[in-house]
């Protein structure tokens, strides 16, 4: 039931800051998780979030030789006046390894990193039908904040 | 949003019984703990039973056990075993039907509707009970 439960389910994996070479696998991955390839966003990701600023962070999780997930986020500081907080905003895990604890350790490094970089809060937005994102960030205590997400069609 | 009481029974029994962790209460445990009809409650169990989420032990000291996938297992899924999920009243009208003021109105309901869904959705049995887990912590 506790976080340490679900890391002892975890296979053997080491976590790290993403390099360029990794590139072909995350997106081989994301390309099968959402059945559409898209180099120029990842090849975009890496050059905004692959840099070694202490404010961002571009992760991927290693299995042997395999890639087996990433996560990237930032600290954003008093966007619409609220105080730094670390903002997930992309997160994978290959399929056939999924519900293993994987996605709990690299969140859990991510908020590391986070409180390190001075911030005591965490947000993420996920789509209202993805109910695997939901859920998983929910099992990590997330809840509904004080900002409610807004949009119109331009 | 109001639930039903049999519905309200129905999650309360499922997480008192999921967090035996493989333990087991009688229907009188329960029905004193929530204060409830032993009656109203082993209608309730039944439905769990039926449903796969409790399984029924017999015997001399039998009573319920939690069978289900607390990972996998949302609110969604129990509240719907005793009732359909919706803004009371609104999804009954006929939309294509409705004045402009009905329209505009079912916009705006229709938003809290997905967003009150979309969040009994994600949340599972599991992270019910760390929840209640942190609760507790708190309480003491």
């Amino acid at each position: 039931m506790s976080n340490q439960t679900i890391m002892e389910i975890a296979p053997d994996i080491h976590i790290r800051k993403a390099t360029k070479s990794d590139l072909p696998a995350i997106m081989a991955f994301d390309e099968r998780s959402n059945k559409e390839a898209n180099p120029n966003y990842w090849q975009e990701m890496f050059a905004r979030y692959g840099d070694d600023l202490n404010t961002q962070l571009f992760l991927v999780c290693e299995s042997g030789a395999d890639i087996v997930g990433f996560i990237i986020g930032e600290v954003r500081d008093w966007e619409f006046g609220s105080p730094p907080c670390g903002w997930v905003f992309a997160l994978g895990v290959r399929p056939d390894i999924r519900l293993t604890g994987v996605a709990s350790r690299m969140y859990a490094t991510l908020c590391g990193f986070f409180k390190q970089a001075g911030a005591d809060r965490v947000r993420t937005m996920v789509a209202r039908q993805n109910n695997d994102f939901h859920s998983f960030f929910r099992s990590q205590g997330m809840m509904a904040g004080p900002y409610v997400q807004l949009e119109k069609e331009l | 949003m109001k639930l039903q009481q049999s519905t309200l029974l129905g999650l309360y029994a499922v997480l008192e019984l999921a967090r035996t962790e493989g333990g087991q209460l009688s229907a009188a445990e329960i029905a004193n703990k929530f204060d409830v009809s032993i009656n109203h409650l082993a209608k309730v169990l039944r439905t769990l039973v039926k449903a796969n989420q409790l399984q029924a032990v017999r015997g001399v000291g039998g009573g319920y056990r939690y069978c289900g996938n607390a990972k996998r297992t949302t609110l969604m899924a129990i509240i719907e075993l005793f009732e359909p999920v919706s803004l009371e009243g609104f999804e009954d009208r006929d939309v294509a039907h409705a004045t402009d003021v009905e329209a505009g109105l079912a916009l705006a309901l229709t938003e809290i509707s997905e967003m009150m869904q979309a969040t009994l959705r994600s949340i599972t049995i599991r992270t019910t009970l760390k929840i209640i887990h942190a609760w507790e912590k708190q309480e003491s």
